[in-house]
């Protein structure tokens, strides 16, 4: 895709500064947008890109600088002036009623809403058109609830589509998807270029923004660093842009695999709602090895996290420890068993937000000695343990009495971390453990997985970005609708491989086998 | 008499529809708060102001239907006090509600002891005559029952499918329902949540009141203490027991008033005599949590009821 | 609008907004008197002085505030671990009936062992009562806000058949009332020759055991964390269901000491007028306590005393005694939106 020097400057950003309390999340940036060009939003976790294009977007207010869209001040604040002006938003976390019918999500807003009636008949027609012209296929009755996370996203994209959308803001679309949905993403936002749109996408995958891009705008710390076309830099300049210095891969030695410390033996669960269960699932967990997870999410991970950390017990076929069936399932025996759980949120499900450092660091403990005797609580060892958490798992915190929602996601996470792993489990069960952390966090989790593995603990990480589980695994599964594939290892598969096997083919000869 | 003889009735009937009446208008109000994902406790405390609104609107010289649009009124201010507390400022939706119940009833009660401090039998007013429909009425049955009633009763019955019309066809149901189900995917399709979550439980506060009314304006002449007596309660079960539709909450309500209406007549039969008269009294109010318990398995909860929307929370 | 958490809010900031709130309902007060013909500005002192003005009237108030400080305490506890107890008025009722069929002369045994046992039978049947709600909620996850509330209906139409019936006194004078409790049923004096007795001792005692069960055991931290949020407390192994019952039991069982106080303490027999909705204004007690155990005496003490001073008030002034509900109910709404403002300001979009 080539732009004429001279083309139509369609969006500017100038100078936007915007403050959250003492944090500065937005510093002076300004850039413009061509017609026909893609650019992307480059920058880690924190770096400000989401702020940014929710301030575009007018889900934010910015405390300084203005944007224009074509040519004319957007009014701050308001998605609905965003919207007029023809930009149109593909959100991260879908917003999208599941109840409701795809049709009905996408007119939701375009009629006024003092009219009687609807219109259905003509929405359809030009829904179905759009479908064709771009070829986002999706039915327009069916209920958003029972869609893929893959055709979600086509429902996203067409809201803009129908509002007319002339720019479109796509915040981390790839996230969730497997590397064919991502080719097929990929053409239908060449086809919206060819179709007169201008893109912004935000990234944090350097090879994805090297394939479709056209020019790259990275954001740091809140900051502008660079600004080139794609074309005329390379991965490890554009890596280094984004962090500012060169970071080193982990350095993964290798394993011998020690004994079995967990294994499913052909094991299903039921399907919950639109969450698949685990359908005749085989998995071995090893001493000292790390075990990577590669799948969409929504496959059946949330099925094996809650298996494996006590919360569900198999429907049929059987979880065995160190070779024997626990008698029974709980959380609290899978702690026993020695299985330390990172959960895949850390809000809702990691951590209580109102109570402070010391009450959340002995959640999973507090009902035996030394943190409590006969019912009474023994607060000063509680605060003492956290403090050890504090101190060895580098959580930046006032300390063991802030409660834990002042705390930033990778302190919180941290916190996590050292409250399972220090009490030096047998197996880790990491649920994306770096998910919305910045690269300092990142690194560190990354180390500590890499520590446990190699003091002999079984670690099984599940994760949404395949260059994590290929950087780490010394095995890698994929799960596709509750199936487990055979194990793979490290290097063996190609990504492109590990994508066919995500989008759930050669799962056939996997269950006649069993 | 027994319990056959009742249920082929003419009276019978009439009677479960005029009984049914105040809770139509005041479920389908609490349907309205909760489709938009607000839980309208202050419903019961509503229902005491509009009954009491309207009624005295009319005992000082107005017209019947200018008592309608009173209580209608007077329930929308407490609506809108109920909306601005729980949405802009996201406080807990159970305490503003029963708040706003204690509120709005210990308000009634000083203004009726003011407006009539020495009364020791409740005044009385012309309320709504039943007005047969032509030809209609005349059917066996269900002619008396459905078109012999009073007009506010065919304003309920109005209002369901005018509820049901708007909720399911027009551009602006769709936005309520949508605030319900997902604040953000409204937010992000430049809608105010705030407003339209607001506007929703004026508007079913409004009708809540209304029901209030029907009370002291078509099934009685007069407002006395202790009238509504948990009937807000039970509208809220049976928005559940209806699940959030309009059509099956008024099945429901009907039931419900069915059941009533017999326990009535039942007193007076031969078994009647003997069973104390507090089961009688009793037997709604088990019936509602037994209508609540049906319906929990399979209650299609609006999926965003009582969670509060943070703008621009990210 | 929108909300901005304030990382660190300032004393002033803390006690001043709360204070605002209540002098705002002062405020309202006064002008609904002054609706009334009263003078607006008296309101407030002959509230104060109808409430603590006099030795009887400070007794008054503290007998008064005895069961709102129990059914303040079963709401507090109940609404900590987000369990909706909105149906404290029908355990107080469970608790005076079984007080009075244990009470009546079915137990002949001295007092020290009659009482405790009357207690703990009540307690154990308001405990039941509320169980049945909780189980509907954790079993069937139907809403236990609505499911408390229409039991309280149905509990007083019971005791209602009761007192016409099994429980009617044979030596009343056609009146529904119950027999009277025997002497050694009877809560006795705090302090001979004071109106005062040890059912507000009692209730103090209860507001200290809830302290302590709240800040020091395992269970007041599940039943925190519980309330906080369910799903990470499940996670991390802490059996939720488990934890609601347990709170029902503690929450029901305080709500019936309120019925048990009432009969055994102040009134000697059971009427069904024993309690103007001491459940339902237990919830307002429990509310602008911040469901703090020991702020629930305190805020039961300023709750009687509004109720006792603004009967005075009303004899005195003319005014009609439903002001101190609009009181109460003005203070509750501005008091929640007080504590919210202290720890967030608003700011324009």
């Amino acid at each position: 895709m080539t732009t004429q020097e001279g083309a139509q400057v369609v969006l500017r950003l100038d100078r936007i500064t915007k403050r959250f309390g003492s944090l500065t999340a937005n510093h002076q940036i300004s850039f413009d947008l061509k017609k026909g060009e893609v650019i992307a939003l480059l920058g880690e976790n924190g770096a400000g890109k989401t702020t940014l294009m929710n301030i575009l977007f007018g889900h934010y207010t910015a405390d300084e600088g203005q944007v224009e869209v074509f040519g004319r001040v957007l009014p701050p604040g308001h998605p609905k002036a965003a919207l007029e002006a023809g930009v149109g938003m593909v959100h991260q976390h879908f917003t999208l009623a599941d109840n409701m019918t795809v049709l009905e999500n996408i007119v939701l807003g375009t009629a006024p809403l003092w009219r009687m009636g609807f219109g259905h008949a003509a929405a359809r027609r030009r829904i179905l058109t759009l479908v064709a012209d771009y070829g986002l296929q999706v039915d327009p009755d069916a209920m958003v609830g029972s869609l893929t996370v893959g055709e979600r996203q086509r429902v996203e994209i067409l809201k803009a589509l129908y509002r007319d959308a002339r720019i479109l803001i796509l915040d981390e679309p790839t996230a969730v998807l497997t590397p064919q949905e991502t080719d097929d993403l990929f053409a239908t936002m060449r086809k919206a270029v060819a179709l007169g749109l201008s893109v912004i996408f935000i990234s944090h995958k350097l090879h994805e923004v090297t394939a479709i891009s056209t020019r790259v705008v990275v954001l740091r710390h809140g900051e502008l660093v660079a600004e080139a076309r794609t074309r005329d830099v390379d991965k490890h300049q554009l890596a280094q842009m984004m962090v500012g210095a060169e970071v080193p891969p982990p350095v993964v030695r290798d394993s011998t695999p020690g004994d079995v410390l967990v294994q499913l033996d052909r094991v299903s669960t039921p399907d919950r709602g639109a969450a698949p269960g685990l359908k005749r699932a085989d998995l071995t967990l090893h001493a000292g090895q790390i075990v990577g997870l590669a799948g969409v999410s929504g496959n059946g991970q949330a099925a094996l996290a809650d298996l494996i950390g006590g919360l569900i017990a198999p429907a049929s076929g059987e979880l065995r420890l160190s070779g024997a069936v626990p008698t029974r399932w709980s959380p609290r025996a899978a702690l026993a068993a020695g299985i330390a759980r990172i959960p895949e949120d850390r809000h809702k499900t990691g951590t209580i937000a109102d109570f402070d450092l010391t009450e959340n660091a002995v959640l999973e403990l507090y009902a035996s000695p030394p943190f409590s005797r006969r019912g009474w609580m023994d607060w000063p060892r509680a605060r003492a343990f956290a403090q050890t958490v504090i101190d060895g798992y580098d959580v930046r915190c006032p300390g063991p009495d802030t409660r834990i929602r002042l705390l930033s996601g990778g302190n919180m996470q941290k916190l996590i971390l050292g409250r399972v792993l220090e009490i030096t489990p047998n197996v880790v069960l990491a649920n994306q453990p770096v998910r919305g952390l910045d690269i300092g966090a990142l690194t560190y989790v990354h180390e500590q997985l890499l520590a446990a593995r190699d003091r002999g603990a079984a670690v099984l990480l599940i994760s949404e970005d395949l260059d994590e589980i290929t950087a780490l695994s010394d095995v890698i599964h994929v799960i596709s609708e509750g199936r487990l594939s055979p194990p793979f290892a490290r290097g063996a598969l190609t990504t492109t491989e590990l994508g066919v096997w995500m989008a759930g083919h050669g799962f056939e000869d996997v269950t006649h086998a069993a | 008499m027994d319990i056959f003889d009742i249920l082929i009735s003419a009276s019978f009937w009439t009677a479960a529809i005029r009984i049914a009446s105040p809770l139509i208008f005041a479920a389908l109000g609490e349907l309205i708060c909760e489709r938009a994902g607000v839980l309208n406790l202050g419903i019961e405390g509503i229902m005491v102001v509009g009954a009491f609104a309207g009624w005295m609107a009319v005992y000082l010289g107005g017209g019947l239907w200018f008592g309608v649009a009173v209580a209608m009124v007077s329930g929308m201010l407490f609506g809108l006090l109920h909306g601005i507390l729980t949405v802009p400022f996201g406080l807990s939706q159970h305490v503003v509600g029963l708040g706003i119940t204690l509120l709005a009833t210990s308000l009634t009660y000083y203004s009726y002891r003011l407006a009539l401090p020495e009364v020791t039998s409740p005044p009385k007013i012309e309320a709504f005559q039943p007005y047969e429909i032509p030809i209609l009425s005349d059917i066996p049955l269900i002619g008396p029952a459905l078109f012999s009633q009073t007009p506010l009763t065919y304003l309920a019955f109005i209002l369901v499918i005018l509820v049901t019309l708007i909720l399911y066809r027009t551009p602006l149901g769709l936005a309520l329902r949508a605030a319900g189900e997902n604040p953000a995917a409204v937010e992000a399709q430049g809608l105010s949540v705030t407003a339209i979550r607001v506007g929703a439980v004026m508007v079913g506060s409004g009708l809540m009141a209304v029901g209030g009314a029907f009370l002291t304006m078509s099934a009685f002449n007069s407002f006395f203490f202790e009238m509504v007596n948990g009937r807000g309660w039970i509208c809220i079960a049976l928005v559940v027991f209806g699940s959030w539709k309009p059509g099956k909450t008024l099945l429901g309500a009907i039931l419900f008033a069915a059941f009533d209406a017999l326990q009535i007549r039942v007193q007076q039969t031969p078994l009647g005599a003997d069973i104390p008269y507090q089961i009688f009294l009793m037997a709604p109010y088990i019936l509602s949590i037994l209508a609540l318990v049906l319906m929990s398995r399979r209650a299609q909860v609006p999926a965003a009821l009582m969670v509060p929307f943070n703008k621009g929370e990210r | 609008m929108r909300l901005e958490p304030i990382p660190n809010p300032t004393l002033t900031r803390r006690l001043g907004l709360p204070a605002l709130a209540l002098l705002t309902t002062v405020i309202a007060a006064s002008l609904l008197a002054m609706i009334a013909g009263a003078q607006p500005f008296s309101v407030l002192g002959l509230i104060i002085q109808g409430a603590f003005g006099s030795k009887f009237a400070a007794l008054e108030t503290l007998n008064r505030a005895t069961p709102l400080i129990f059914t303040g305490l079963a709401v507090a506890v109940a609404f900590r671990a987000q369990l909706w107890n909105i149906g404290a008025e029908a355990q107080l009722y469970v608790g005076a009936v079984v007080t009075v069929v244990l009470g009546t002369g079915a137990l002949a045994w001295p007092a020290f062992a009659l009482l405790p046992t009357i207690a703990i039978a009540a307690m154990l049947a308001g405990a039941v009562v509320l169980l049945v709600p909780t189980f509907l909620k954790t079993r069937f996850g139907v809403d236990e806000v609505v499911t408390t509330l229409l039991l309280n209906f149905v509990v007083l139409l019971w005791v209602s058949m009761l007192l016409e019936g099994a429980l009617k006194d044979p030596m009343g004078l056609g009146w529904p009332k119950s027999a009277r409790l025997i002497g050694e049923a009877r809560l006795p004096r705090m302090v001979d020759g004071l109106r005062l007795h040890w059912g507000f001792g009692l209730a103090l005692i209860s507001a200290l055991v809830v302290w302590v069960i709240q800040r020091r055991t395992t269970l007041g931290y599940e039943m925190r964390a519980v309330g906080l949020n369910k799903d990470a407390a499940a996670f991390a192994g802490i059996p939720v269901n488990v934890v609601l019952i347990k709170t029902a039991l503690l929450s029901g069982g305080l709500a019936a000491l309120a019925g048990f106080s009432e009969v055994a303490g102040l009134k000697g027999s059971l009427t069904l007028d024993i309690s103007p909705g001491f459940g339902y204004t237990g919830i307002i007690v429990a509310m602008l306590a911040l469901l703090n155990p020991l702020g629930v005496v305190v805020a039961a003490l300023f709750v009687a005393g509004i109720f006792v001073g603004a009967d005075s008030m009303s004899r005195a002034a003319g005014v009609p005694t439903y002001l101190a509900d609009i009181m109460l109910a003005m203070a509750l709404l501005m008091m929640v939106l007080a504590i919210m403002l202290t720890k967030f300001k608003v700011r324009r979009s």
